[in-house]
């Protein structure tokens, strides 16, 4: 089933990020070979946390003659609306019809923090403003003759300030037209808890599909990095304390993605799981066999 | 999930201002008067709201805060790197914009406009006068393609 088709049909999703990548294609090749089959799509990054790579149009259109179902990242941060549309109509091209936007990092957040920021639109606009592509329309409003069939998703992050707001927030980019959320990684629980329990309640998750990201990490110095390093990611020092000192930190940390996994799972709308790994091997294969995801889904 | 169906109004004729290529002058804001009206607005929303001028002032829905002073001059509430202790995320020094625009919205019997979906920035009003551009209606004009 293809992406769009499943996130319509209200059943379990489970999606993952696909690394950024240079000019190395065996090692997409490689990437696309270890997620295929586990992951009903593949999140497509664009320049994450502000570092250049392989573009996303590029990299979403390889994948997609790969055979496998990307989902093409589109962030405000390095272009203005008419490059942003360029992309996503570009993409359509190729039949990429999934596209998740967001804000995106700040320059600073990367390796390029001298680069000049962009933001001309904003995450809920660049929703609207790709919803409009989908209906056949430039944000001009010059026809689009065929409208791309796209999926608009976007992404919220239940664990950043101001709390009591981030529902009303994926609310607004749902009211924009996203179709599916992926929200950050959140350690922690109680917060990913009242998040989706105010997103039940107020009828968002029967209207898009809510994915919640489960990080795979080595150890304890992934989660210091992110805490540290990632904008909007909190790892409480007793979750970093417990995996460093466990006899085993790698199993720890592992133990630590499932336990979120299944914790995530057994909310209320929550439609399954985006899967970030930076474990590599078969840690993607080996969660969603440990959680009984464990359909190939296409040979 | 059942799909939801789209239920919007149908695009509106091109508005020949907004969506013209070179329309010329979009507002008179060339004219003495005008340019005179936007030193005075400076000057007034300079000091108290930190004013950047973008000619298309929503400060009354977003709890009297620019959201202009936000790094990412985002329109559209915080972003997704708000830090723990609710400090921003590109500069440190700084509380969140929007975080205070939050908190400074729910003081307001209009708090219910924080979350209407603002349209992009017309770039072309930047260092006009919103008094004015809100006067002629000249600051909700959006391109034909974007619909609230």
């Amino acid at each position: 089933m293809r992406f769009d088709e499943l996130v319509r049909s209200g059943g379990p999703v489970v999606t993952a990020e696909f690394p950024a990548v240079d000019t190395d294609m065996a090692a997409l090749v490689r990437h696309a070979d270890r997620l295929r089959g586990w992951a009903d799509a593949v999140n497509v990054t664009d320049n994450t946390a502000a570092h250049a790579h392989a573009s996303n149009v590029a990299v979403a259109v390889a994948l997609r003659g790969l055979g496998l179902e990307p989902i093409m990242q589109v962030a405000c941060r390095d272009k203005n609306r008419l490059a942003l549309q360029a992309d996503i109509v570009g993409a359509a091209l190729h039949d990429v019809r999934a596209v998740c936007c967001l804000t995106g990092d700040d320059v600073t957040a990367g390796d390029e923090p001298q680069a000049r920021r962009v933001f001309d639109l904003d995450g809920p606009q660049l929703i609207r403003v790709a919803c409009a592509l989908a209906e056949g329309r430039y944000l001009s409003g010059r026809v689009i003759d065929p409208a791309p069939e796209l999926l608009v998703g976007a992404v919220e992050n239940p664990g950043a300030p101001p709390y009591s707001h981030r529902v009303d927030r994926a609310a607004e980019k749902i009211r924009a037209g996203a179709r599916f959320l992926q929200l950050q990684i959140c350690y922690h629980p109680d917060r990913l808890a009242a998040f989706m329990a105010g997103a039940a309640r107020a009828g968002l998750t029967s209207r898009a599909a809510f994915l919640a990201t489960i990080c795979l990490v080595r150890g304890a110095g992934g989660l210091r990095f992110m805490n540290e390093k990632v904008p909007g990611i909190s790892v409480p020092a007793e979750t970093v304390d417990r995996v460093e000192r466990a006899a085993d930190p790698s199993r720890a940390a592992y133990e630590l993605a499932l336990a979120q996994a299944r914790h995530a799972l057994g909310l209320p709308g929550v439609r399954g799981l985006h899967l970030v790994d930076f474990r590599g091997g078969d840690a993607v294969a080996r969660l969603l066999s440990d959680l009984r995801i464990s359909r190939r889904l296409t040979a | 999930m059942s799909p939801d169906p789209v239920t919007r109004t149908p695009y509106p004729d091109p508005d020949p201002v907004a969506s013209t290529p070179n329309p010329g002058p979009v507002t008179d804001t060339g004219t003495a008067v005008h340019r005179a009206v936007a030193a005075v607005e400076h000057a007034v929303k300079g000091p108290v709201f930190d004013c950047r001028m973008c000619g298309q002032c929503v400060l009354h829905s977003t709890g009297m805060t620019c959201p202009m002073t936000c790094p990412k001059t985002l329109r559209n509430g915080p972003c997704g790197g708000v830090r723990e202790d609710g400090r921003c995320e590109v500069d440190p020094s700084m509380r969140c914009v929007w975080l205070r625009a939050f908190e400074r919205s729910r003081r307001l019997p209009w708090r219910g406009h924080f979350t209407a979906l603002r349209p992009p920035v017309d770039n072309r009003l930047t260092g006009s006068s919103s008094w004015i551009n809100l006067l002629t209606g000249r600051d909700r004009r959006t391109p034909p393609g974007w619909r609230p």
